[in-house]
């Protein structure tokens, strides 16, 4: 059974976005601001959390769980052992997929660029000069 | 070519507007149209049976083919560049996340992030010069260069897409060779007009890649399609050149042609042209 959700942005996609703005050589992680953050409850699926473990930037979603104002919730580093570690995967699927910014904003590390968020919707749109 | 090309009357971001956007939630049609190609996307995808991916609809527009992708199984990412169609996207409550997005100026995720890209519809606007700024060739290359670092090794990208021209097409594929993608285009349907569908199916990081064959083209249709030994001689002989008007023979040679312009078409068996009865 899915569980129908409004589109918000998630940690997952946090976790994979990056500024394209012009001369930008390290535009990741991007710092949120978040004003309106939400929890909304999304089916386990541990395989594809397994999965993602892999490819996810462990650091910048700690970082990012932080900026969103929920500290101690995830262990600093990844157990080695996590494919079987089903308390583990529960706290990193709880922190990508259940976890949303509903406004606030995004900022690029180098420039200080900000990307608003309205209504869950990232604005990623450059002006003309930034492409 | 026709001034009906959506392409032709204004900017992707100003044509979708709420209207254009509502019409994709309420046209059936259209919502069918969109969905069979999602579906006929997905399939040339290729992605592994049974395990969710993360995918990247580039175009998502109101989440039709999204909604397909969540079917599926699979999580996904959308971006658009129309914030009208995002809306409905939000209001149908699609499963994915969407952004709002200019595919010209590059895809900003970090590389690897992807197990596949489709996108429906969508391409053929890259090649429009919206503004005094804008270099089609300079955006495309863009998109396809930083869509390339964005997929993961050995993952594919299917685009459908209505190019207004051969050169057009020329123009997509050349710069999707450029940075570094192999592939082609498919074609299902060649031979019909209104069922042909065009798919730029490409391969990231893979050698010598085999394209899918396109649906309904002459060489699917071989396969289940052997010569055929007409008696034309016999005939000559015996002066029965005109074919009876539906015969069983016009019949099943029809049957062929409309399968071959992807229409639908009841199955050939004994019953096929046989003579009624006579009945009072």
């Amino acid at each position: 059974m899915r569980l129908s959700r409004f589109v918000n942005m998630r940690l997952i996609t946090h976790n994979m976005l990056t500024s394209h703005v012009k001369g930008v050589k390290n535009g990741y992680p991007l710092l949120i601001t978040a004003k309106d953050v939400k929890e909304q409850e999304v089916d386990f699926n541990p395989d594809f959390v397994s999965k993602m473990i892999t490819r996810i930037e462990w650091p910048a979603l700690t970082k990012a769980m932080e900026m969103v104002g929920k500290t101690d919730l995830l262990p600093t580093e990844v157990p080695k052992d996590y494919e079987t570690d089903n308390d583990f995967l529960k706290k990193a699927h709880h922190a990508l997929m259940e976890i949303e910014i509903i406004s606030g904003c995004l900022s690029c590390p180098e420039t200080g660029r900000e990307f608003p968020i309205t209504n869950g919707i990232p604005n990623m749109l450059l002006n003309e000069d930034e492409v | 070519m026709s001034k009906n090309r959506p392409e032709s009357r204004a900017p992707p971001d100003i044509f979708y507007d709420q209207k254009e956007a509502e019409k994709y939630t309420s046209n059936s049609r259209m919502i069918e149209i969109q969905t069979e190609m999602s579906e006929r996307a997905i399939e040339l995808l290729n992605l592994p049976k049974d395990t969710s991916c993360m995918l990247l609809d580039v175009g998502c527009g109101s989440g039709l083919s999204g909604e397909c992708l969540s079917d599926q199984g699979h999580v996904w990412i959308g971006l658009d560049i129309s914030s009208a169609m995002l809306d409905v996207a939000r209001d149908r409550e699609v499963d994915g996340d969407v952004l709002l997005s200019d595919a010209g100026q590059g895809i900003c995720f970090r590389p690897g992030s992807f197990d596949g890209v489709i996108s429906i519809s969508a391409l053929q606007w890259l090649c429009n010069a919206d503004k005094k700024t804008h270099n089609p060739i300079k955006r495309l290359y863009k998109f396809f260069s930083t869509l390339y670092s964005a997929m993961r090794h050995g993952s594919r990208a299917v685009f459908q897409l209505y190019p207004e021209s051969p050169q057009q097409l020329e123009l997509i594929t050349t710069q999707a060779i450029r940075s570094g993608f192999g592939g082609g285009v498919v074609v299902d349907f060649p031979n019909s007009t209104k069922a042909k569908k065009i798919f730029l199916c490409l391969f990231c990081g893979v050698q010598s890649p085999t394209l899918p064959k396109g649906l309904g083209t002459e060489e699917e249709m071989t396969k289940n399609r052997q010569i055929k030994y007409v008696k034309e001689r016999d005939q000559r002989t015996f002066g029965k050149r005109n074919k009876s008007i539906k015969s069983r023979d016009w019949i099943i040679e029809k049957k062929e042609r409309r399968k071959r312009q992807g229409k639908s078409v009841c199955m050939t068996t004994k019953y096929t042209g046989r003579k009624r009865k006579p009945h009072f």
